[in-house]
């Protein structure tokens, strides 16, 4: 268990300095030239010239590289080429944005999903469980921005005009203070990891029940409600925690085009503003934040499955 | 070891999603069934979720694909004062910048849908030949196919893309290879794990005894023992396919105005979605039924086959 | 009905009487009118093959129908109560405290989540033992009993970490928990090693006569059952055609089907001639309306077609669903067969002729662990050679690195004087030909997209060696194993487990080998089934002078099929030699052993 867990631990590790390498690549080594693409096409040599010294672009790639991720790993984010501010005083607040609306989700949509997945479970192939599996099909095809733009259709036009459409976060005030503003994008997400959760815990749940373990728990004399509680229960733990984490990882991509449709200052929106402005340093802080947050999830989900699946935990050594 | 104690009582199917599991034809009991390429169909499409995503899929892209044909105005010429009401020339309005709304709609389809179309089919090709030969040959060489899908795992698909496009620009070709590439590790690993419990099994391990050569027990022996899996996967990358070309186009890295696609036109047109739905309306719907459509097919196919999307997705 | 229950006066334990299951669509019948009645400390063996229903019935005893099926008549009377009079919750009462459940699978019937105290402590709770101390004090006397450790230590443990028979023995622990009237044990030892069998079954013997608990023992064996059994019940097709004391069915079996079965089943300590019973077990939705057995039976009269059968008196005690038992001819007693013992093998086993495949020093491994420590082994052609051994001994490993399907292995392996390669890549086409290898699961080694004849084709399309056209070969190939042409066409999924094994069989022979490797291919098939098979294989190796390798793990198999046996103890060669040789006067401690714990029914 404790081998697993280094061994999972290095390997997340390597794999966030893979993405460190395609993420410098990506922004700073293809062809594409951040001066020009800064400075505009009409720019004189002799501007783009200094562009270059000031951020060393003319050092050869490996040393741009690590001095990139030297600075990065001491949280100097570099600074914007847009506004000229520090990167990490610029996108501050909205990581903190993003993080209330991504625990705001976890909050809501896991225990509703687990209820709902033992629910349809155990009244397989009645009623609850046909009208919540079309659901879930339907909400599970439907792209990110096509249900935040059907919400938006339905809650905030002349169908019924009760949230606001658009969420414009002051930054003067917290965010607690603007709670309506989080209602539609925070619904949005809810439903985007909804499917994916209702649908593992439903599949465990119905393996548990239909187990060996289960009809001996029956044959011993147990209550149903002691079969599902004690017996079936325990048993999905590991695949339930393994989802919960996988969703949450894919709302890392999920938060960008969600803030996107509704225009809520996140760091998805920092993200995606600084592509179509191609403020590479914003662009690199992002993508990198975004991926540590989504490789440390899932080496979450790992450890938390196996820590929670006593067959694969090894002997009590 | 033992004889199964095999009265024939019905052993409940997988734990499939089942709307139609009752009046489901599929035998009870799961087992490899011998049937050929039609009867899998025959017995899909009696499902009624098959039939309804089939004739949902087929009507949007008539429309993506036909829709052109009976364009009544240019797409790109203004005809008329911006949002203007549906009446007159315009049987739909018109949007942001005075253009016919029908006419864009109609015109908006079809590089969405067949840019989808073909990043499923190289990144669920790419991702099955690399799973076949990881499952087949394990080994370092499968090992090491494995380990770096899983860096491109480590990276949300979305972010991948845009990461591509912040400096190499919006080209229709980089849209399906980021797409593609962001399929490959979930094709590989299910290819993978099924080309692994095939190669177990007697059949293959008697064609390499008596010399059977490993392309052909690749193509021969495996690759039509994990056609269903596969399929399913193909469907399921398809819908997501579709989702992130069109969340691409909706944030502004698809084509570029006065050329329209759908995810463009809802983002273009979305801030004045209470004076005039239809722009935005009509591709939401469309997007909406494509996406519905496929996945109800898929989830169908998937059904009539034995393969679980619940643990798949 | 109710002809069993006048043998004893005092109360029964558990009496059954008219207990019917049927599906619970269009209804099917499962089972019908089983009845029996049980002293305390009374052990049933209730024995049939696949498909006759005996766990069906074992389920049922708990008043518990398996998903699709429904109990729609009769009586189980325990402890003074009708359990099929309860409601639910009534009967949860009644479940694991007066009446308790013994699975086949011990593995997955153990909850893995959950510690192994925690499951006995809730075994208790639920049946009302609410002070701890009560129920801890409990749980360590039945450990005890089940010779288990009882120590804190051990309740601590997770069920996976437990070895088979370990997890079996808790099973049993939990099942004689609340000191019930009765345990039902459907299978129990099923997959377990003969010596790790023979100690579970001791453990049930020792824990019935001292609880004085009766017990059900459901069992395809008919040679386990008769060995621990005070009463034997023998199910066909959904009816108990025969129910008496042991011995009394053992030695006068009034059933055709009964008989039968006594005369399929093998035994270590004597060669019998292997004899089989003609037809199939009817599906269920195919059974005949009068005697179920009539379309088998070598006595059938038009009359027995007519209508059910009704139950006939043979003795005290002893029951038939026959009409005809009276006509039926003296069996041929065990007396006379025993004088047989040590009989018949050729003489050419004893006197080893050339040496036509050799195995020296042969050292395998997998993952750098090595399971084969230098096996050396000569055998002449035309020999039946048994690798006999529990689960870990390597046969399997020694059979796959003959077959070419282990090559992480030294030493040298010659045919004829030829060395072999080990993997089956390295070895020419024609060392391919001659060297066949026949799967334990044969629904896995044909593969089920191909019809049969396809199947059968490919070694000879990869391997060539077919005169004239394929379809021919095939047919006759088809013939050689007893399948009808017609078989050609079908897939693997339409025939039965013994057809298919037919199959695997006949594209072995395909390619005219020298060598034929068979790895347990009998050992998932019904005894009825599996004499057919090694019926089927004792004649091609008469026929066409194959050198045969049968690994097997039952002693029984080994005397029935081969000329010479080599006893495989934790990779190495314990003992070798002429089966009858060795069977007989087993040298090796660890032989003797392995014959002891062998079931046999001239221990009953």
């Amino acid at each position: 268990m404790v081998k697993m867990i280094l061994w999972r631990s290095v390997y997340a590790v390597a794999s966030l300095f893979v993405v460190s390498v395609i993420v410098f690549a990506a922004t700073q080594a293809l062809p594409g030239d951040a001066a020009v693409a800064k400075l505009g096409k009409n720019a004189t040599p002799a501007a783009l010239e200094s562009f270059r010294q000031l951020y060393h672009l003319n050092d050869p790639l490996p040393t741009q590289y690590v001095n990139w991720l030297g600075n990065i790993l001491q949280g100097r984010l570099g600074v914007s080429f847009a506004t000229g501010f520090p990167v990490g005083s610029l996108i501050g607040d909205q990581v903190a944005n993003s993080l209330v609306l991504i625990a705001a989700t976890v909050v809501i949509a896991v225990p509703l999903a687990v209820v709902l997945g033992i629910l349809t479970a155990i009244r397989r192939d009645r009623a609850t469980d046909h009208i919540s599996s079309v659901l879930m099909l339907v909400i599970s095809a439907l792209p990110e921005f096509v249900l935040g733009v059907a919400l938006v259709l339905l809650f905030a036009t002349n169908v019924s005009q009760v949230l606001p459409a658009v969420s414009p976060v002051d930054p003067s005030r917290s965010i607690f203070q603007q709670l309506d503003l989080i209602v539609l994008p925070t619904l949005t997400l809810v439903l985007l990891v909804l499917p994916y959760v209702v649908r593992t815990v439903r599949a465990c749940m119905i393996e548990a029940l239909e187990s060996e373990y289960v009809t001996m728990a029956r044959l011993k004399g147990m209550s149903e409600r002691r079969v599902v509680l004690r017996h079936a229960l325990p048993n999905m733990a590991g695949p339930t925690f393994q989802v919960v984490a996988q969703s949450l990882a894919y709302l890392a991509g999920g938060v960008v085009v969600v803030e996107s449709v509704f225009q809520f200052p996140g760091i998805g929106q920092a993200f995606v503003s600084s592509v179509l402005s191609r403020d590479l340093p914003v662009i690199q802080a992002v993508a990198m934040l975004l991926a540590v947050f989504y490789v440390l999830v899932n080496l979450l989900a790992d450890i938390g499955t196996v820590a929670m699946t006593p067959t694969m935990r090894g002997g009590t050594r | 070891m033992t004889p199964p104690d095999d009265i024939a009582v019905a052993t409940p199917a997988s734990a499939t999603t089942g709307t139609a599991r009752k009046r489901n034809a599929a035998p009870p009991r799961k087992q490899q069934s011998a049937d050929g390429v039609r009867a899998v169909l025959r017995r899909t499409l009696r499902l009624r979720g098959a039939r309804v995503g089939l004739v949902l899929m087929l009507v949007v892209m008539a429309i993506a694909f036909l829709g052109p044909l009976f364009s009544p105005h240019d797409p790109t010429a203004t005809i008329g004062s911006p949002y203007a009401l549906p009446g007159g020339d315009t049987l739909l309005g018109t949007e942001l910048l005075g253009r016919d709304v029908l006419s864009r709609f109609l015109h908006g389809g079809a590089v969405i849908l067949l840019l989808s179309l073909l990043a499923t089919v190289v990144g669920a090709g790419t991702g099955m030949l690399l799973g076949l030969v990881a499952g087949y040959r394990r080994g370092v060489r499968g090992e090491l196919i494995m380990r770096s899908l899983d860096v491109v795992l480590s990276f949300p698909p979305l972010l991948l893309a845009l990461l591509f496009m912040s400096l190499l620009g919006t080209s229709p070709l980089l849209v399906l290879l980021t797409v593609a590439i962001s399929h490959v590790p979930y094709v590989a690993r299910i290819v993978e794990s099924s080309t692994l419990a095939v190669t177990g099994r007697g059949f293959v391990q008697y064609c390499e005894m008596i010399g059977v050569p490993r392309r052909r027990i690749l193509t021969g022996e495996i690759l039509p023992s994990i056609v269903a899996p596969l399929t399913v996967q193909f469907g399921l990358r398809l819908t997501y396919s579709i989702s992130l070309i069109a969340s691409l186009a909706y944030l502004g890295f698809g084509r570029q105005d006065p050329a329209v696609d759908w995810g463009m036109m809802i983002s273009q047109n979305q801030s004045n979605v209470v004076g005039s739905p239809w722009p935005v309306l009509l591709p939401v719907l469309a997007i909406t039924i494509v996406t519905v459509g496929a996945n109800l097919l898929t989830d169908s196919f998937g059904r009539a086959v034995g393969v679980d999307l619940g643990r798949e997705g | 009905m109710g002809t069993d229950t006048d043998r004893y006066t005092g109360e029964y334990a558990v009496e059954v009487a008219g207990l019917t299951v049927d599906l619970e669509r269009g209804a099917v019948n499962v089972v019908s009118d089983i009845s029996f009645a049980l002293a305390p400390g009374e052990i049933l063996g209730l024995i049939g093959e696949s498909g006759s229903g005996k766990t069906t019935v074992g389920s049922a005893l708990l008043g518990h129908a398996r998903a699709g099926t429904a109990i729609t008549g009769g009586k189980i009377v325990v402890d003074g109560v009708d359990l099929l009079s309860l409601n639910r919750k009534e009967l949860r009462r009644y479940r694991g405290r007066v009446i308790s459940y013994v699975p086949q699978d011990p593995r997955a019937s153990l909850n893995p989540a959950m510690r192994l105290g925690a499951q006995l402590q809730e075994a208790l709770t639920v049946h009302g033992v609410a002070s701890r101390q009560q129920r801890l004090a409990r749980i360590r006397q039945v450990l005890d009993e089940v010779k288990l450790p009882s120590d804190d230590r051990f309740l601590r443990r997770y069920p996976h970490e437990l070895s088979g028979g370990q997890q079996q023995r808790v099973v049993l622990a939990l099942s004689f928990l609340c000191r019930p009237k009765v345990v039902v044990l459907d299978e129990p030892t099923t997959g377990l090693d003969v010596t790790t069998q023979a100690h579970v079954l001791r453990t049930v013997r020792e824990l019935c006569r001292s609880h004085r608990t009766a017990a059900v023992y459901v069992s395809h064996d008919l040679a386990v059952v008769a060995d621990l059994a005070d009463r034997i019940a023998v199910m066909y097709s959904g009816r108990l055609v025969e129910v008496g004391a042991a011995e009394e069915v053992a030695l006068r079996a009034a059933h055709p089907y009964s008989r039968a079965l006594l005369d399929v089943v093998p035994d270590p300590h004597r060669r019998r001639e292997i004899r089989t019973i003609r037809g199939r077990v009817a599906a269920l939705h195919e059974r005949p309306d009068g005697c179920v057995f009539a379309d088998r039976c070598d006595f059938v009269e038009p009359e027995c077609r007519r209508q059910p059968i009704g139950v006939v008196r043979i003795g005290d005690g002893h029951t038939a669903l026959c009409r005809r038992t009276e006509a039926l001819p003296v069996r041929a007693g065990q007396e006379e067969e025993s004088t047989r013992v040590g009989g018949t093998p050729d003489d050419a086993v004893r006197t080893p002729g050339e040496v036509y495949l050799a195995v020296r020093d042969l050292r395998a491994s997998y993952g750098g662990k090595e399971v084969l420590h230098g096996i050396d082994l000569t055998v002449p052609r035309g020999v039946v050679t048994a690798l006999v051994g529990e689960s870990g001994s390597g046969k399997t490993t020694l059979a796959r690195c003959l077959g070419g399907l282990h090559d992480e292995a030294t030493g040298e392996v010659s045919v004829d004087g030829r060395r072999l390669a080990f993997g089956a890549h390295e070895r020419s086409a024609a060392d391919r030909r001659e060297v066949q290898y026949i799967f334990q699961n044969a629904s896995e080694a044909l593969n089920p997209r191909k019809t049969v004849g396809r199947s059968i084709e490919q070694p000879l399309r990869v391997l060539g060696g077919a005169d004239g056209p394929l379809s021919q070969r095939v047919a006759s190939l088809l013939a050689d194993v007893a399948l009808g042409s017609d078989a050609a066409d079908k897939y693997p999924s339409q025939l039965s487990g013994g057809e298919r094994q037919r199959v695997t069989i006949a594209r072995a022979l395909a390619t005219a080998p020298t060598i034929l490797i068979c790895d347990e291919i009998t050992s998932a098939l019904d005894v009825s089934v599996q004499s057919a098979i090694l019926l089927l294989l004792k004649r091609l190796c008469a026929d066409s002078g194959l050198t045969m390798f049968f690994v097997t793990h039952n002693l029984a198999v080994v005397r029935a099929i081969a000329d010479r046996v080599v006893v495989l103890n934790e990779g190495r060669i314990v003992e070798q030699g002429p089966v009858d040789h060795v069977l007989d006067r087993p040298q090796d401690p660890y032989t003797r052993q392995l014959l002891g714990d062998t079931p046999s029914l001239l221990h009953a």
